[in-house]
């Protein structure tokens, strides 16, 4: 799936890959597509929580050696 | 920051410790995300707590403020103690002033171990408990004529190494009452540290990958040229292996056997239908048969109102048998079904606890310490 704009926050702690995520999505349209990488642990749960709180969508989240990517899509 | 902004300050895992304890008012703010702040939280009888997670504060505090009081001290708590800064900041630029953030977060509040003197030994010496306040454990550490045991050590073994430092004692024995499934035993590891010996349950210790003292009923275990005495207790039900001991003929070390407001749960290895029945003949037989005059020290405790004035939790073996919900059915059967179908969820990554404690698995420090988030699950009772 292609995404309209990456976000990489590696080695950066929490809030920081969420305060990143948060204005990188304000800068995106409805339906427009972003992946946030992180290696913050706490990433998974905050993340989840934080797409469902502000009612967007997160397509997809893997993890892979400590790197999780999220895929968050814009909603109105 | 404007010239009239007051400045962030931290609080310590110890001084917050120190405030539950002396029942000092304090507001929480927990700043995790809710499923992690709703599976474990900060407790305590002065103790308020909201949680707001971080994110929804990211544009701005109106929010939280609301709800702060401005008459009473603020902690800002979250998972290590990055967002709580954030939030904490943006509190004071706001105009707030008792705005204090958890150094360390709840990972310091997990791990602080706060000690508390229990009494002195009757020949000299002395018994302290170690409330581990944020994760509900509890051990022990016996020092005598410069000679010090340490029971159901957790695995923050620096803690214990300084303490006896300052006691002028050696650590000369580690024991386990039985091998643990809620957290990762420190006990090895301060027994390799200090050069001392490490002792376990032999019937708990079947799969261990390492070399150890059998601990079994018989023998004793000596503390100090004065003769302090460990004596093991046979106690099964929790585990297979689970013993207890009697110290100086006057405190009873029941592990996860008995507790203040509870009993423990005989299914961590899988065993709930077999060991009931022993859980049942320690706990009405066994125990039954020792001097209800014996102090009961446990390895836990579950709420924090099982704290006593001082931070200790103890309790009389006789009252227990008075007041304790779990001692209260004396019927087998009727014994039985009431443990089997009052087991709370497992807790937190008990299997891979276990293996760790074999000694089959070695995580890293912080692998160690993600297996042991969340809240202790090891009675009965606690839901």
């Amino acid at each position: 799936m292609e995404s309209n704009k990456k976000v990489d926050t590696t080695g950066l702690m929490c809030p920081m890959p969420i305060v990143k995520a948060k204005k990188a999505l304000d800068e995106l349209n409805p339906g427009e597509i972003m992946e946030v990488i992180s290696t913050d642990k706490g990433s998974l749960n905050d993340f989840q929580a934080w797409v469902k709180q502000t009612n967007h969508e997160l397509l997809k989240h893997s993890e892979k050696d400590g790197v999780y990517t999220f895929l968050v899509k814009k909603n109105e | 920051m404007s010239a009239t902004t007051s400045l962030l300050q931290k609080m310590t895992a110890g001084e917050l410790t120190r405030r539950v304890l002396n029942k000092e008012p304090l507001f929480i703010l927990d700043v995790r995300n809710d499923s992690d702040a709703a599976d474990w939280q900060i407790e305590g009888e002065s103790i308020e707590l909201i949680n707001i997670p971080y994110f929804d504060l990211l544009e701005g505090v109106d929010a939280a403020l609301e709800q702060l009081p401005e008459d009473k001290d603020v902690l800002v708590v979250c998972a290590k103690e990055g967002s709580s800064k954030f939030v904490a900041e943006q509190l004071l630029e706001a105009g707030r002033s008792r705005v204090y953030y958890l150094e360390g977060g709840m990972k310091a509040w997990s791990e602080h171990l706060e000690p508390v003197l229990i009494g002195k030994l009757q020949d000299g010496g002395s018994l302290y408990q170690f409330v581990r306040i944020g994760k509900g454990c509890l051990s022990y550490m016996v020092v005598s004529e410069g000679e010090a045991a340490v029971i159901d050590a957790a695995r923050m073994t620096d803690v214990y190494s300084a303490f006896a430092a300052e006691q002028g004692a050696a650590i000369k024995y580690a024991l386990d009452t039985h091998l643990h499934a809620d957290h990762i035993s420190g006990g090895r590891k301060l027994a390799e540290q200090t050069g001392g010996t490490y002792w376990l349950p032999p019937k708990d210790a079947e799969e261990v990958t390492f070399d150890y003292e059998q601990l079994e009923e018989g023998k004793v275990v000596n503390v100090g040229n004065i003769k302090i005495e460990i004596q093991p207790v046979y106690s099964p039900g929790h585990t297979i292996g689970s013993t207890s001991f009697i110290i100086d003929n006057r405190y009873l070390l029941t592990g996860d056997i008995l507790f203040v407001e509870s009993i423990g749960r005989p299914d961590l290895a899988g065993k709930a239908e077999d060991w009931v029945g022993d859980l049942y003949t320690t706990l009405h037989e066994r125990y039954k048969s020792l001097p209800d005059e014996l102090i009961v020290l446990p390895a836990h405790f579950g709420k924090i109102t099982e704290l006593g004035e001082d931070g200790a939790v103890s309790a009389r073996l006789g009252d227990l048998y008075e007041r304790n919900p779990g001692l209260q059915i004396t019927a087998e059967a009727d014994f039985r079904r009431m443990v089997t179908e009052n087991l709370p969820q497992h807790p937190n990554s008990y299997q891979e606890i276990r293996q760790t404690n074999m000694g089959k698995i070695h995580p890293d420090e912080e692998q160690q310490r993600e297996m042991e988030s969340g809240p202790n699950r090891c009675a009965v009772h606690d839901k």
